[in-house]
């Protein structure tokens, strides 16, 4: 097995066995990543020489010692551009600091190494927002990788990263991890410090792994989770060793099945898959069933007015005074402002800006933001009445398949639907992950589908011991795109 | 929640943002069935329900009121698009005397 096609797990073995350098695996990466990188259009950028320095000095006695992960351009990796896929960081803003989660990383031996594409400022489920270049499939070249973390996921899945970290604000991790036929967790908010990453809604967003196997993840969650002071919502909870579940037996674990997940509208290879899966943990021991999230019908209406409402207030940093793209031109104070965030943001960052504006607006502020405050509290609501009864929840992670480059996108709203699934668990702050459950054969090309696993807050340990035990019962982490 | 025609001239006003007439037109048809999907949230009753800005509790934090290091100002204006004398440069918004 080459080097790009080694699990985090796997490096590790080879590089505290010595069988292979840190040095070594940066040149390899970079030199894949320069053969195969530009059809896929995963990495922003990707500065070999900076990263190979760190190697060659990496601690290979630390936990994570000389493993690379790319990471998502909108988490701040200190002398690294920051870009978040948009015009209006691309002109050289380079990150002053570590990102709170980049700290851990480090500490743990983490080699950061390359800047991966994403919709712009992490809005978008497709990577097609991004100001800064187009990210395709691994899997089928015409379609989209999935958004907002499309680079990272298409790194990933290509095998042209070893693990990457994405951002998650209504499903930006799981539905281009499903898309790309990758690992993608979601951890509870505020496991996991959301200082120094770029917000979109702050209420909503949280950093995550993105992996090729359910071990991975738990190997790097380890090191993404714990208290920090600078971020106010992050939790003061014990951090168990996630690994300590794999290999765990399902016996006696109850899933359960939400009515309103499986409905009418699922592609059906999705469909047919994900109940396959449905089997296989069956078989696994687990007891299956039927629940009901009976408010999953406003989720798509309440994210799409919280989110706007907290992204127009945090880009509202972006003026073009202290960084940032500023526009040429005279004129006053104001005129400098507008002319910058118009020439600086993209359509869709504009979109919702005016979104979240309008609904907060003066006399629509009760009648759009605080009513979805309270459908949020519903939606929170049944979650907490479905754990009562069963200890984790399956559904797809996307209703439909991967899809052609450019098919929605002047249709936002028919976008927005797609995240049906992803969604609730953010407004309810709750864990979920997804893995690869099957390939379909569509047009010439396989495409991975995902299977979405949603947990109690702060039980991401089920979710990795369901999922691992998942995962080695099925070939789905084995497969890899053809080259 | 009332259908409502959203009046993009005075939501870009409100946020900054300067539109052509063309990115007008585009918005007003996009973001107006956007909100008119919205209406979803009328099906159900939240009138008594209690509101939920965050899925966790949020707590004020506090530290010890003493001095930590932080950015230079060397470091805070080094991504700054034009600046002069350890100062961020910005668009004359006072008139002469």
């Amino acid at each position: 097995m080459s080097i790009v096609d080694q699990s985090v797990a796997g490096l590790r073995r080879l590089l505290v066995s010595r069988e292979i350098s840190p040095g070594e695996v940066v040149r390899e990466l970079a030199a894949e990543v320069r053969s195969r990188g530009e059809e896929v259009g995963a990495y922003l950028a990707f500065d070999e020489e900076a990263a190979v320095k760190l190697a060659e000095k990496a601690d290979l006695s630390l936990p994570l010692g000389g493993v690379p992960v790319a990471v998502k351009d909108n988490i701040n990796v200190k002398g690294d551009p920051c870009s978040c896929g948009s015009k209006m960081l691309a002109g050289g803003y380079v990150a002053p600091y570590d990102a709170g989660c980049m700290e851990q990383l480090r500490a743990a031996g983490v080699i950061p190494l390359g800047r991966t594409n994403m919709d712009e400022f992490a809005m978008g489920s497709s990577t097609e927002n991004s100001a800064l270049g187009v990210t395709r499939n691994p899997w089928d070249l015409s379609r989209v990788p999935g958004g907002s973390s499309g680079g990272s996921a298409a790194a990933v899945g290509a095998h042209l990263a070893i693990a990457a970290l994405g951002s998650d604000t209504g499903g930006s991790i799981r539905q281009p991890a499903a898309f790309c036929g990758c690992v993608g967790l979601k951890p509870t908010y505020g496991r996991v410090s959301r200082y120094g990453l770029v917000a979109f809604a702050s209420s909503l967003d949280q950093i995550g792994p993105m992996t090729k196997t359910v071990e991975d993840s738990a190997l790097l969650l380890n090191h993404l989770c714990g208290k920090d002071g600078r971020d106010s919502t992050s939790l003061d909870e014990p951090v168990p060793d996630f690994t300590a579940v794999l290999g765990k037996s399902l016996k006696g674990l109850r899933a359960g099945l939400p009515k309103e997940y499986f409905i009418d509208g699922i592609d059906p290879a999705v469909r047919a898959s994900v109940d396959a899966a449905v089997k296989v943990l069956e078989e696994l021991g687990v007891e299956i069933e039927e629940i009901s999230l009976p408010h999953t019908e406003l989720a798509i209406a309440t994210y799409y007015i919280v989110a706007p409402a907290e992204a127009s207030t945090n880009l509202s940093r972006f003026d073009g005074v202290r960084y940032g793209y500023r526009a040429e031109g005279s004129g006053d104070l104001l005129e400098h402002y507008m002319a910058s965030r118009a020439e600086g943001f993209g359509p869709e960052v504009k979109r919702r800006i005016l979104l979240g504006t309008y609904v907060l607006s003066s006399g629509y502020y009760d009648a759009y933001y605080v009513k979805a405050q309270r459908a949020r509290a519903l939606i929170r609501e049944d979650f907490t009445q479905a754990f009562k009864k069963v200890d984790f929840i399956v559904s797809p992670t996307t209703p439909e398949l991967p899809f052609k480059l450019g098919a929605l996108k002047d249709d936002p709203l028919s976008m927005y639907l797609a995240d049906l699934f992803t969604i609730p668990p953010n407004l309810a702050g709750l864990p979920a992950l997804s893995l690869p459950c099957g390939l379909v054969e569509e047009g010439g090309a396989r495409l991975s589908v995902g299977l979405q696993l949603i947990g109690r807050a702060l039980d991401e340990s089920t979710l990795i011991q369901v999922a691992h035990a998942y995962e080695q019962s099925t070939p789905w982490h084995l497969e890899k795109p053809t080259r | 929640m009332a259908q409502q025609s959203i009046d993009i001239q005075h939501a870009a006003k409100l946020a900054r943002l300067q539109l052509s007439s063309s990115e007008v037109a585009e918005y007003q048809g996009q973001l107006g069935k956007v909100i008119d999907y919205m209406a979803t949230l009328e099906a159900y009753d939240l009138g008594e329900v209690e509101p939920m800005a965050h899925a966790m509790p949020v707590f004020d934090v506090w530290r010890e009121d003493v001095a930590r290091s932080g950015f230079t100002a060397e470091e805070a204006l080094l991504n700054a698009p034009r600046k002069a004398a350890g100062q961020f440069l910005v668009n004359r918004s006072v008139e002469d005397a």
